[in-house]
């Protein structure tokens, strides 16, 4: 089992997450994680999704599956090594007098916010990588989380080439 | 070489061209720009049923000289016959269907396009934009529903994006991997007001399909096939749909490689060739299923590794190198591994081999099958297709098959249902050309014959048309013979009346003790369970074709055979329907059972090929 992060370059119109989506099920892969939005350029948006595979064969037919949907701009593979990779969590911790400055001083050593504070929780705000953001949660998670929402991972590759310039060019000579 | 078309008519569609002259704007209505889009796309015929959302589409419909349009009795007969049409001329296939059930009738027929990638558009109206998602009368998500079963497909909503999208795609249909796509227009955008003009500006930034080939690729292919000793050409439709079959005579003749053409693909190498040694796969012939289990290399000519081709997968083909060609590159790798894969167009790709091919030989490298040959021919010899004649002188439904494949006229096309009667058309009929077998392979679709010939006779009104069919395939959509009867469509019918659905009674045979659990036609269930009642006669399939408006007649005995197909072929002015009464427990030969191993080919019942393999090393 290994994770392959891939970002998806679409067409910016309706129905295209549902369409790769759908694609994923049909042909028997997991998502680990989905995370989409708009680019630079707002005709074209960016799926990046994590998925599961068994062995290299799978993946490489389940980006051949991708690419032959009409609204798929363009598939890149982002390696760990080469690429950076974020998720966001937004976590509600019981706090109350006593517990308080102990939440706050796990929140300042793995660089979090407190974004919103109550008399019986705090809410922390964390970006990092999954490993980061696991560790975390593991030391806040003797203090009671009430709450836990965290997105799909978005990543970008190291260096100044960009997936998207070729893409642009393609969307500029059909329009 | 020469690169002479192949089938009359096989030119590709009309496609709007970007440098070409813009069409001064026409003030219409959507409906009339759909009408008008279709027009310029080249569609001449469009099968379908009117309703309430797609109604103002059939308003200028009524006035259009350049497009006809068949009235078909049911929604799946008008996609199967857009199907058989297409596979007929290589033209794009059209139905239409209203919104809701119309839309919903159609997903059988677009599933049969997409699995055996036949370029058909269909054009489904759909409720009013303001009133999607709201559970709207005959409302149906037809774009969700068909997502999977398409190449694409478009919800239009604004009458401006008719004709983009029409142009788009019949694009998209036609070219590349061809397949099926749905164009769901909301009915108020085909009752606003527009402007049409042609050609429209395509929008397609992510659709660009590899046509030609890699060169290092087909170097490497053509040194695999002069270095193999036992090489196989694998044809598929791909070389049917790409128009390849002057290339590929040319390839097999340059090669003097064997070759075998799938269920999808006979017709695309003369049947009669010496260098064919016949259909591979589950009911393939005993040669060409043991050339590709005993051949160092196969090539692949846009075929897909199919598991009905294939058997078991992890003993198909096992000494076997691959080369694998194809116009989609999921394809290749996708079930085998392939050692050279290929992408690109057949046409090109096999041209491309030929050249590759020669210079091999013109640098000395020539390879030498005739060992191979030798074991092939002696198969060939001991394993002929054949079978053998009923004691009781009920009619063979092979004979009967046969016969009206050696009696029809020149350039006849023969559309098949799908079970035993199918395969037996697939071996009994002698395929030369390309276009003249229409089926439905990927699907398996019961009661495509009928529609499937009517579509193939609309297309290619010139020559003659007989559909195979089984008594249990008829009975799905034999009321499109109304419709041929009622628009000039003079199609032929042979029913191979076996009281039964016959393949699957052939599997309980073999596989379920003959018990035969529901596959019996002619008699209700107090029937003992074993023999299936023939005889009832409900229906009566000739008072049922009269009705419909067709020549009809019984045959029962082999004295008659040759006659009733000369009557049937000299009747030409209306529909023509043969029930042939045959004999029941005929059964499909060669067989491959499912998920067994090639090797385990089966010449007859319990009779296994003794290929002689003690003796190999």
């Amino acid at each position: 089992m290994s994770k392959h992060t891939l970002s998806v370059l679409v067409e910016n119109k309706p129905g295209v997450l549902a369409r790769i989506t759908a694609l994923f099920s049909r042909r028997g892969f997991n998502i680990d994680s989905l995370a989409v939005g708009v680019t630079e350029h707002p005709d074209i948006s960016r799926i990046t999704i994590v998925v599961n595979v068994i062995e290299a064969l799978p993946l490489e037919q389940v980006t051949k599956q991708l690419n032959k949907l009409v609204n798929v701009l363009k598939i890149v593979e982002l390696e760990a090594g080469s690429a950076v990779q974020r998720e966001l969590v937004l976590v509600k911790v019981r706090a109350d007098n006593e517990t308080r400055s102990q939440i706050v001083e796990i929140v300042q050593l793995f660089r979090a916010k407190t974004v919103d504070v109550s008399p019986e929780a705090v809410t922390v705000e964390a970006t990092g990588s999954s490993d980061k953001l696991s560790a975390m949660l593991k030391m806040l998670e003797p203090y009671g989380i009430k709450e836990l929402v965290q997105s799909g991972t978005i990543a970008i590759g190291r260096g100044a080439r960009s997936i998207t310039d070729r893409s642009l060019r393609a969307l500029d000579r059909s329009a | 070489m020469t690169m002479t078309e192949q089938a009359s008519g096989a030119h590709p569609q009309p496609r709007p061209r970007s440098g070409g002259h813009q069409s001064a704007p026409e003030h219409v209505t959507g409906a009339q720009s759909l009408i008008r889009s279709l027009e310029e796309v080249g569609a001449d015929t469009v099968f379908g049923i009117p309703g309430g959302a797609i109604l103002p589409a059939y308003d200028p419909l009524m006035d259009s000289t350049r497009v006809r349009h068949v009235l078909v009795r049911h929604e799946q007969g008008a996609g199967h016959a857009a199907t058989g049409y297409a596979q007929a001329t290589g033209r794009v296939g059209v139905c239409m269907a209203t919104s809701g059930p119309g839309a919903t009738n159609l997903v059988t027929p677009i599933a049969d396009a997409h699995m055996d990638s036949v370029a058909l558009v269909a054009i489904t109206g759909q409720v009013a934009s303001k009133a999607i998602g709201t559970d709207a009368f005959q409302e149906a998500d037809i774009v969700g529903i068909t997502m999977p079963i398409t190449k694409h497909n478009f919800l239009v909503t604004k009458a401006e994006d008719i004709p983009r999208v029409i142009a788009q795609a019949f694009h998209i249909a036609s070219t590349g991997r061809p397949g099926p796509v749905l164009v769901d227009i909301a009915k108020d955008a085909l009752q606003a007001k527009t402007t049409f003009s042609w050609p429209p500006v395509m929008d397609l930034p992510g659709y660009r399909p590899v046509t030609k080939p890699h060169a290092k690729q087909i170097r490497e292919a053509a040194k695999l096939i002069t270095a193999a000793k036992r090489p196989v050409l694998y044809v598929g439709g791909g070389v049917l749909k790409a128009h390849a079959t002057a290339e590929l005579k040319v390839l097999a003749e340059l090669t003097g490689a064997p070759v075998t053409t799938t269920l999808m693909a006979l017709g695309a190498f003369p049947d009669s060739h010496e260098l064919h040694v016949g259909m591979p796969g589950m009911h393939g012939a005993v040669t060409a299923v043991t050339a590709l289990q005993k051949a160092d290399l196969i090539v692949a000519l846009g075929a897909r590794f199919d598991d009905r081709v294939t058997g078991r997968l992890d003993s198909f083909a096992p000494f076997a190198k691959i080369v694998h060609a194809d116009i989609d590159p999921a394809e290749i790798g996708k079930n085998r591994a392939a050692d050279v894969p290929i992408v690109g167009d057949a046409r090109e790709v096999i041209a491309d081999l030929v050249q590759a091919v020669q210079k091999e030989h013109s640098d000395g490298h020539t390879g030498d099958y005739s060992a191979w040959w030798k074991d092939l021919n002696r198969w060939r010899e001991t394993y002929p297709l054949g079978y053998e004649q009923p004691d009781n002188g009920s009619l063979s439904p092979q004979q009967v098959i046969e016969r009206v494949g050696q009696l029809a006229p020149e350039g006849t096309i023969f559309a098949a249902g799908v079970g035993q009667h199918q395969m037996w058309a697939a071996h009994y009929i002698q395929y030369e050309k390309p276009a003249t077998w229409l089926n439905s392979g990927g699907a398996g679709t019961m009661g495509y014959a009928v529609p499937a010939a009517m579509g193939a006779k609309a297309g290619a009104p010139d020559r003659t048309v007989w559909a195979i069919d089984g008594d249990g395939c008829f009975q799905m959509t034999n009321q499109e013979l109304t419709t041929c009867a009622l628009n000039n469509i003079p199609i032929k019918v042979a029913i191979i009346n076996n009281g039964a659905l016959g393949m699957v009674r052939q599997w309980q045979t073999l596989f379920y003790n003959q018990r035969y659990s529901n596959t019996v036609l002619h008699s209700g269930p107090e029937a003992d369970g074993k023999q299936p009642s023939a005889g009832t006669r409900i229906p009566d399939f000739v008072k049922l074709s009269e009705a419909m408006g067709c020549y009809a007649i019984r045959c029962e005995s082999p004295d008659d055979l040759d006659k009733v197909i000369e009557e049937a072929n000299s009747i030409n002015d209306r529909p023509v329907v043969i029930d042939f009464i045959v004999h029941e427990d005929a059964m499909v030969w060669p067989m491959v059972a499912a998920g067994t191993s090639n090797d385990e080919v089966m010449f007859a019942r319990d009779v296994r090929p003794d290929f002689g393999d003690n003796e190999d090393d």
